[in-house]
């Protein structure tokens, strides 16, 4: 913004001095445009301009939107994006989550006090109730990830949501890595990567027929290392558990598991207590923490930029089934 | 420039000045080793993380990749979907995401095969460079002419010709300087180039070696150009280019009016909703220009003359802003109470011309239901949706002459042009100079899909230049 106007003059001045050879020969003979401006917005501020512009037009657009909110990082990002959409009105939308029952107490806390914090509204679809019901069963694995599909298109449904905001991003998958950014899903929630619609310039198309819906992921373009850059730069809250801290884990699947209530080492497991933070938050019974000594925001944007692991190859267990385990979620209505 | 140690530093200090966003778009097929080059810029650039070369490298073997030799076959970083390993092809576009300490790089890896012209609208449209891939033993194809002319129908800024697989014709500089004529001969007969809007540039290199990719080849010392990273690092962007060019356009998404619902607590958490009774503002991205508090704006609204009022304010999440440009997302406040609503556009006052409900535009036809003679479809232009007729199909582009041909009608992926009647008035403007107010979608009002990206033409009897019939 235009209070960066400085660092930004320097940037460029920098990125001028450096320009030698054939670039800067190139800029010469393009003179009529004068070169570069000087008002070059930075790649964080670009990307949240970009999210804010979709989240405003999916508000525009739709009759009946939500807001996906787990307490994950990327989702707290998109509420944090909405509040600056809008200020100085209300988040005109409710949050939905989708309780797997694995989820992590602290993360629990933590959407139920944000969401009081903005007087947001609050829809919960619960998969515990639908396996109570006997609507849903209970894996061999014990994962619960692959489960929040029925419930989460129950919700959707029984709430007439007709655009429902995720914080997925194209560089966590090769799958999502083809997603659109509006993403229209049938009546079963379904995505069919072959008949996707283009999207062009900054204009997209969210018209929908009577039970499609469609799902809207603003920070498509945003990778980990820009999550947690604008983390650190807005000064964002998050879960205690994104950052450094002791806890009792046992090694499973190359992960290190969190000893709980879901998560009970089998008797070769060893217990051990480790410094340990989460690089992604999902259900308890999937999720890996990884080693790391990363205690505030700042430690967390250096150790990210250097990690030699994707997120979830580093910690989650529900992607490691097979090569195409997103692509198959997704196609059955997942996020 | 040391693009070595450029790489990779670039997350590692956090303190370190913001680097700025650049996207571009490969196209080309499989065969032109285009997979192998994404892979190739995102494993020298080392965005692919261990575990994902792992994985990659585990295939690779599995299918004998490299025969006794061993090795990766980059292209398999690319792949994303079951069907496409299955296949072999790539479907769909991809994104991609590598960083190096000047430029973070949005990449849409458009695949050639199926639906080229699609996928290369589609990454095109939002690109500030193309890289399209030649094979180096092929030399220009007809694949090659459809590709730059639709970069040339859609002012791609920088167009990169890879001619590459420079290694299996012996780093032969003949080859190259052949090559390098066909496409300068076409980038002629296109104007692609030539009016000063978009930029040509060739490099050799080869994507399985990595010549000329991230570092320049030794074994290629007739090129003293850059390589393609290098380029890519230094060309600015589209809207650095357009920056000086363009006046102030902000297409209205909505109004901002915390008290407009009657709700007492419409406002945000920890807001003094009497502070902000009277709040009025509307939401947007700036498209174009850049405008500051005092300017003097006008409102153009279907059914009104525009009408000219001054900005007293710019808000933005709480920071008031002396000033903003594209591709800010802000709130405006304005000095007059106009009853302004999605849609609406606010330009510099004067600059925008007369709204008018006659569109001429090029089409480029995106969708398998051909476009007919008299067919009513939807038009989306900024934040406003319309109904119109198409009226006429005025023609159709030949890619082989480049000649605009006689045609009644538009199928899957042809470019063409057509005289539209719109249901309201539009301020359109002339895609040519003007690459967010000048497009538009064309889409079908039964299943909503997108048919066509549009580009608005001048009227004919307007000036127009002739290079830029297409």
């Amino acid at each position: 913004m235009s209070t960066q106007t400085t660092s930004e003059d320097l940037e460029l001045n920098q990125l001028q001095s450096e320009a030698e050879g054939s670039a800067a020969a190139w800029r010469a003979s393009r003179s009529g445009h004068g070169g570069p401006s000087a008002e070059r917005l930075s790649s964080l501020d670009t990307l949240e301009s970009e999210a804010i512009h979709i989240i405003r037009e999916v508000v525009a657009e739709f009759e009946k939107p939500a807001l996906l909110f787990s307490g994950g990082k990327d989702s707290v990002v998109m509420l944090h994006l909405a509040t600056k959409a809008f200020w100085p009105g209300k988040v005109p939308f409710p949050v939905l989550h989708v309780d797997t029952g694995h989820n992590f107490p602290e993360v629990i806390d933590f959407r139920d006090r944000t969401v009081e914090r903005l007087g947001l509204k609050l829809v919960v679809g619960s998969v515990q109730e639908f396996i109570d019901r006997g609507e849903l069963a209970e894996r061999a694995d014990g994962t619960r990830n692959p489960l929040q599909t029925v419930p989460l298109l129950d919700a959707i449904q029984r709430n007439k949501f007709d655009a429902v905001f995720g914080g997925g991003r194209r560089d966590e998958d090769k799958a999502r890595a083809k997603e659109r950014i509006l993403s229209l899903r049938d009546e079963f929630g379904q995505w069919d990567p072959r008949n996707q619609r283009p999207e062009l310039w900054n204009l997209y198309n969210g018209r929908h027929t009577v039970g499609q819906h469609v799902r809207a992921f603003p920070i498509s373009n945003w990778t980990e290392l820009d999550i947690w850059r604008y983390i650190e730069r807005e000064n964002i809250e998050l879960p205690g558990l994104y950052y450094a801290h002791e806890r009792e884990v046992f090694a499973r699947d190359g992960m290190w598991r969190a000893v709980g209530e879901v998560s009970q080492p089998l008797p070769h497991e060893d217990v051990i207590t480790k410094l340990v933070r989460y690089r992604t938050v999902g259900d308890m019974s999937c999720t890996g923490a990884v080693e790391s000594d990363a205690r505030t925001v700042a430690d967390v944007v250096v150790e990210v930029a250097a990690s030699t692991l994707t997120e979830r190859g580093a910690t989650r267990a529900d992607d490691r089934i097979s090569e195409a385990a997103m692509e198959d979620r997704k196609k059955d209505g997942y996020f | 420039m040391s693009t070595d140690t450029a790489l990779l530093d670039a997350g590692l200090n956090s303190e370190a000045l913001p680097s700025t966003l650049f996207r571009f778009a490969t196209a080309g097929s499989v065969d032109d080793g285009k997979s192998t080059l994404v892979g190739r810029l995102l494993h020298d650039s080392k965005a692919i993380l261990a575990d994902t070369l792992d994985a990659v490298a585990r295939t690779s073997a599995d299918r004998g990749f490299g025969g006794e030799k061993g090795g990766i076959d980059l292209a398999l970083l690319t792949d994303g979907l079951r069907a496409e390993r299955e296949q072999g092809i790539t479907i769909d576009v991809a994104y991609r995401y590598f960083a190096t300490d000047r430029r973070s790089f949005i990449l849409a890896d458009c695949p050639g095969h199926v639906q080229y012209t699609k996928n290369t609208v589609t990454g095109a449209s939002t690109a500030d460079a193309v890289v399209v891939l030649i094979d180096a033993r092929k030399g220009v194809l007809e694949q090659t002419r459809r590709h730059l002319s639709v970069l040339q129908l859609l002012r791609v800024a920088h167009v990169i010709v890879a001619v590459n697989k420079i290694d299996l014709v012996d780093f032969s500089e003949q080859v190259f300087r052949d090559i390098e004529a066909d496409v300068q001969k076409v980038a002629r007969e296109l104007g692609l180039g030539s009016d000063g809007v978009a930029d040509l540039l060739v490099v050799p290199v080869s994507a399985l070696d990595g010549d000329n990719v991230v570092d320049r080849s030794e074994r290629t010392p007739w090129y003293t150009g850059p390589a393609l990273l290098e380029v890519l690092e230094t060309l600015p962007a589209a809207d650095e280019l357009e920056a000086d060019l363009e006046s102030f356009r902000f297409p209205v998404q909505l109004v901002i009016r915390p008290q407009g619902a009657l709700a007492p607590d419409a406002v945000a958490g920890g807001l003094d909703v009497e502070a902000y009774r009277d709040y009025r503002a509307y939401a947007g991205q700036i498209t174009e220009g850049s405008v500051k508090v005092g300017d003097e704006v006008s409102v153009i609204s279907p059914g009104h003359e525009p009408r000219t009022t001054t900005v007293v304010g710019i808000d933005f999440a709480g920071q008031s802003l002396e000033e903003a440009a594209a591709p800010q997302s802000v709130a405006v406040r304005l000095a007059d109470e106009i009853d302004i609503a999605r849609g609406d556009t606010i330009a510099a006052a004067g600059t925008v011309r007369e709204s008018t409900a006659d569109l001429y535009a090029s089409l480029a036809w995106l969708s398998p239901k051909p476009l007919r003679e008299g067919q009513k479809v939807l038009v989306k232009h900024g934040t406003r949706t319309v109904q119109a007729l198409v009226r006429n199909v005025t023609g159709k582009l030949d890619l082989a002459t480049f000649n605009v041909e006689p045609a009644s009608n538009l199928e899957l992926n042809d470019i063409g042009h057509a005289q539209l009647r719109l249901s309201a008035p539009l301020p359109l403007e002339n895609y040519l100079h003007h690459r967010r107010t000048g497009a538009f979608l064309v889409i079908d009002p039964i299943d909503g899909n997108t048919l066509a990206a549009g580009l608005v033409k001048d009227h004919p009897g307007d000036h127009e230049d002739e290079r830029y019939v297409i």
